[in-house]
């Protein structure tokens, strides 16, 4: 099976219900993408497809080829996501972190869609959790990010 | 199939680990890869014993925290490479290290790369001779160390630069990262020296930098890891690979203690795609195959028959706990148990109480819900060395636990402490909830390096939990509604003598922290403990015992006040009257908050709201902690909590806002959504959607307000989290006339009151 992972056409083997998140992890080692529950609840496995965020953890690969994937190994290589990234730094948003990648690529996701995000459009897109709580930072950085 | 040692794993590891070791152990450094060729030339390279006999027989005890050489690396480029003895969870420690080292050391913490120290004599900063992460202890345990130690190695720079230049030391200074010759304008960079200062002798008393003249310690120094952490770079444990390893997911036993019989379909499974090897561990089966999904698919498939406990197995499960069964139990233990705290005398002052308000509350189990879920990397290296990487916050213990696991002595353990994706207390040693010993038998058993990562649903089965508790409170109030007799008793079994050893005539102190300890003036109170064993494995929980036992206090408070007619923050100010600190305090927090109002009242959007207060005094700090809350359909929405803490003195307080911010995010998930439910024996929830955790719409404003008292330095993890439970839980007595004694809220259905 053929993926286009960042712009670059990788061949995967791996059984075609496999998750998304686990062709990224073991087979092409891009362990950037988390896993944190495997059902869709947290959103630490969140990657770009056709732009849209999406839950990797429950995606089957076999779904996405012919896709644009986009992961958290080439957020700074986006214009979006570089400044999602810089407004991340200067919001100092992550604590322990491991939620972070999937939080910057909803960010992403959210403001390649809608540049200019209302507050409630912020709350609709923003729905993956931390528990570490960073989750007024990550409003902030969101908003610094739509500014910048 | 690979038949395995059946042994148990020892139940107690910290028999074994609690006795410091007095050796020195080798440290492997170019496996460690810290300070090895590929990093060009060391400066202050590690020095450490090469091995026992050698260190027993150098004469001097090494004393944590002096020798240079164990934590400091300055690189050609003068960049430092710091070992810290305290793991990063995200508390911000690796950070604040940098500014307490890179102030007296004189350099720009923006320099510092840091990773968490090998096991080691040197380590040992906690409590005399031993060391974790946790109770909020690493900075202000380690802070005046940790100071003399940059002090001492800026000096041993000096001292090189003066051999090197041919001048006194006197005629030297230093400027960020370079040594200063003012008379010749000669300078040379800390990366040239490096080397020659590492041969020196560790000067034993070096001057210390004035705290006046502080460029780093106590500024907002932005946090190192976060440009890794926004990228997706930072590498957990979870993450880490080494060549030719497999993967291992494991199906534990549905209760602790079962033991796996036969397997049912163990040819179809063996024959799924990828599957390398099935597995008997003890409690639990497992599969390694070539992908973790592929190991995780089989595992699950595998039709398990478990056999019942063997008689006498320690923590076994009963078939039929239940944890609300356990709950109505620990409320049905009468009697005031063991006393822990007694000024004057209750029952007599009680006696003689116009009027007397008694209570009883209950808080659940709690899961640790960390985002990144367990897991273990394992190698069995040719030279007979096992070595680790695995999620801990104690090095020396899990060396010594996984020594015994393993078969081998300690020193045989090489252990890498990786960064941790969520701390709560989650990493503690807990023989069944640590999956590293599963990975080091997988590993012997095929000769390969194993990762072994527990599924979401495997982590809530085996999870250390919040223990669940119960507090009864008596009050005496005198004719004019003022507290003048407090009787209180804590049901239940904390985490502390769980795992260190119970002395049955003794208080375990996490039992009743946040329940005595308090700082009003009572006259006459007594506090007590009545242990019960708790049938679940339970451990340390973020502000552990006061994570429950300050929301029991403080909405008890609001009852006492509310009996005896009394503003339940004025009655706060008039029995802080004597003690300057926390009145400030609470005052602070008041300010903060615009001026103490209660309500209820109407706000611009037509919301009905009001407000309630609490204090707490967790590991050193001093906090309080004001909540402002709604009902919307039935639920309570949090809009702003404002929290004041006094920890002392501080290192950085943009991290302690942070921290504030997240131990709010965490007591707020707990008193309003979490709960572990056993029946049956069986925890419930096996994820997040049956353990829902705070999402970022229920976040409130968070608002933060430092004071340094100049009190001694107290800790930060930890000490926000516990007022915000009863703060919320009196705003809503506040807004609703509702008294709750039970969390999470989620139970109680407020639909219907004013609010």
């Amino acid at each position: 099976m053929e993926l286009s992972i960042n712009g670059s056409k990788r061949n995967v083997e791996a059984e075609p219900d496999t998750p998304l998140l686990w062709v990224l992890r073991d087979e092409l080692g891009m362990t950037g993408t988390k896993y944190g529950c495997g059902l869709a609840q947290c959103g630490a496995c969140t990657v770009l497809v056709d732009g849209q965020a999406t839950r990797s953890c429950v995606t089957p690969v076999e779904s996405v080829a012919g896709s644009a994937i986009m992961t958290i190994e080439a957020i700074e290589q986006d214009p979006v996501g570089k400044k999602v990234v810089e407004a991340w730094v200067a919001s100092q948003v992550p604590q322990c972190g491991y939620c972070q990648s999937g939080q910057v690529m909803a960010a992403t996701a959210l403001l390649k869609q809608s540049p200019k995000p209302s507050e409630d459009e912020i709350a609709g897109a923003m729905v993956n959790l931390c528990r570490c709580g960073t989750y007024n930072a990550i409003a902030a950085a969101v908003r610094q990010a739509a500014q910048g | 199939m690979n038949e395995m040692s059946q042994r148990f794993l020892p139940q107690r590891f910290l028999a074994q680990a609690q006795a410091p070791r007095a050796v020195a152990r080798p440290v492997n450094l170019s496996r460690r890869g810290l300070l090895g060729a590929a990093a060009g030339a060391l400066v202050l390279g590690v020095t450490l014993p090469g091995g026992r006999a050698r260190a027993q027989a150098a004469a001097p005890a090494i004393v944590p925290g002096t020798r240079v050489n164990a934590f400091l690396a300055i690189r050609p480029d003068s960049t430092v490479l710091f070992r810290s003895p305290f793991i990063e969870g995200g508390q911000g420690i690796f950070t604040a290290m940098a500014q307490i080292i890179g102030e007296e050391l004189d350099i720009d913490p923006a320099r510092f790369t840091l990773e968490g120290a090998p096991p080691g004599p040197d380590y040992l900063l906690i409590g005399g001779g031993a060391r974790f992460t946790g109770g909020s202890m690493s900075v202000r345990m380690s802070y005046e160390a940790m100071r003399k130690l940059g002090a001492s190695a800026r000096l041993m720079l000096l001292q090189a630069a003066s051999a090197r230049l041919g001048v006194p030391v006197a005629a030297l200074s230093t400027e960020p990262g370079r040594v200063l010759h003012a008379a010749s304008g000669r300078a040379l960079a800390y990366g040239e020296i490096a080397a020659e200062a590492a041969k020196l002798p560790v000067p034993p008393a070096p001057a210390l930098r004035s705290p006046a003249e502080f460029r780093w310690i106590g500024k907002r120094v932005p946090r190192l890891d976060v440009r890794d952490k926004s990228t997706g770079r930072a590498q957990y444990t979870i993450d880490l690979t080494l060549e030719g390893m497999l993967l291992a997911a494991v199906q534990h036993s549905p209760r602790l203690g079962e033991q796996p019989g036969a397997l049912a379909n163990e040819a179809e499974v063996r024959a799924m795609p990828g599957v390398h090897s099935i597995h008997r561990l003890p409690g639990a089966v497992a599969v390694l195959a070539s992908s973790w999904w592929r190991a995780r698919r089989a595992v699950e498939a595998l039709q398990v028959t478990w056999t019942a406990a063997p008689a006498g197995t320690a923590a076994a499960m009963p078939a039929d706990f239940s944890s609300e069964a356990h709950k109505e139990k620990l409320k049905g233990m009468a009697g005031e148990g063991v006393a822990f705290e007694a000024v004057g005398d209750a029952a007599a002052a009680m006696g003689k109480a116009s009027r007397v308000v008694e209570a009883t509350y209950d808080a659940p189990y709690l899961a640790h819900g960390q985002l990144e879920p367990p897991s273990a990397l394992v190698r069995w290296n040719q030279d007979g060395t096992l070595e680790m990487w695995i999620p801990n916050q104690a090095p020396e213990m899990f060396q010594a636990a996984a020594a015994q696991v393993a078969g081998i002595p300690p020193e045989k353990v090489i252990l890498h402490s990786p960064i941790l994706g969520g701390f709560f207390g989650r990493h503690f040693l807990y023989a069944s909830a640590n999956p590293f010993p599963q990975a080091i038998l997988l590993s012997k058993a095929v000769g390969r390096p194993v990762k072994l990562i527990w599924s979401r649903e495997e982590e809530f089965l085996r999870d250390a939990l919040r223990p669940a508790s119960v507090a009864r409170f008596r009050a005496g109030l005198d004719a004019s509604g003022l507290p003048v007799a407090l009787q209180a008793v804590a049901v239940g079994e904390g985490a502390v003598s769980r795992w260190f050893g119970r002395q049955p005539d003794k208080v375990d102190s996490s039992a009743v922290e946040g329940i005595a300890g308090k700082v009003y003036a009572i006259p006459d109170l007594r506090v007590g403990q009545i242990h019960v064993d708790d049938p679940a494995v339970i451990g340390f929980w973020r502000s552990v015992g006061h994570s429950m036992n300050d929301f029991f206090y403080e909405t008890f408070f609001d009852e006492m006040a509310d009996a005896g007619r009394q503003d339940p923050y004025e009655l706060r100010r008039r029995l802080l009257a004597s003690s300057p600190r926390h009145k400030a305090l609470l005052e602070a927090v008041a300010d903060l908050s615009g001026g103490w109002k209660r309500g209820p009242f109407q706000v611009a959007d037509g919301t009905r709201r009001a407000r309630g207060v609490a204090m707490a005094s967790p590991f050193g700090s001093e906090v309080a902690t004001i909540a402002e809350v709604s009902l919307r359909d039935g639920e309570v929405v949090v809009h702003d909590v404002w929290v004041a803490i006094d920890p002392g003195s501080i290192v950085n307080p943009a991290v302690i806002e942070s921290q504030v911010n997240s131990a709010v995010a965490l007591g707020l998930s707990s008193a309003l959504l979490e709960q572990v439910v056993y029946e049956k024996g069986e925890p419930q929830a096996r994820n997040f959607d049956g353990y829902p955790i705070l999402p970022p719409d229920r976040m409130p404003r968070v608002h933060v307000r430092i004071v340094e008292s100049g009190a001694p330095m107290g800790g930060i993890g930890e000490p926000g989290l516990p007022g915000v439970p009863p703060a919320v839980v009196n705003a809503i007595a506040a807004l609703t006339g509702r008294r709750i004694r039970s969390l999470p809220l989620s139970k109680v259905d407020f639909k219907g009151m004013q609010g």
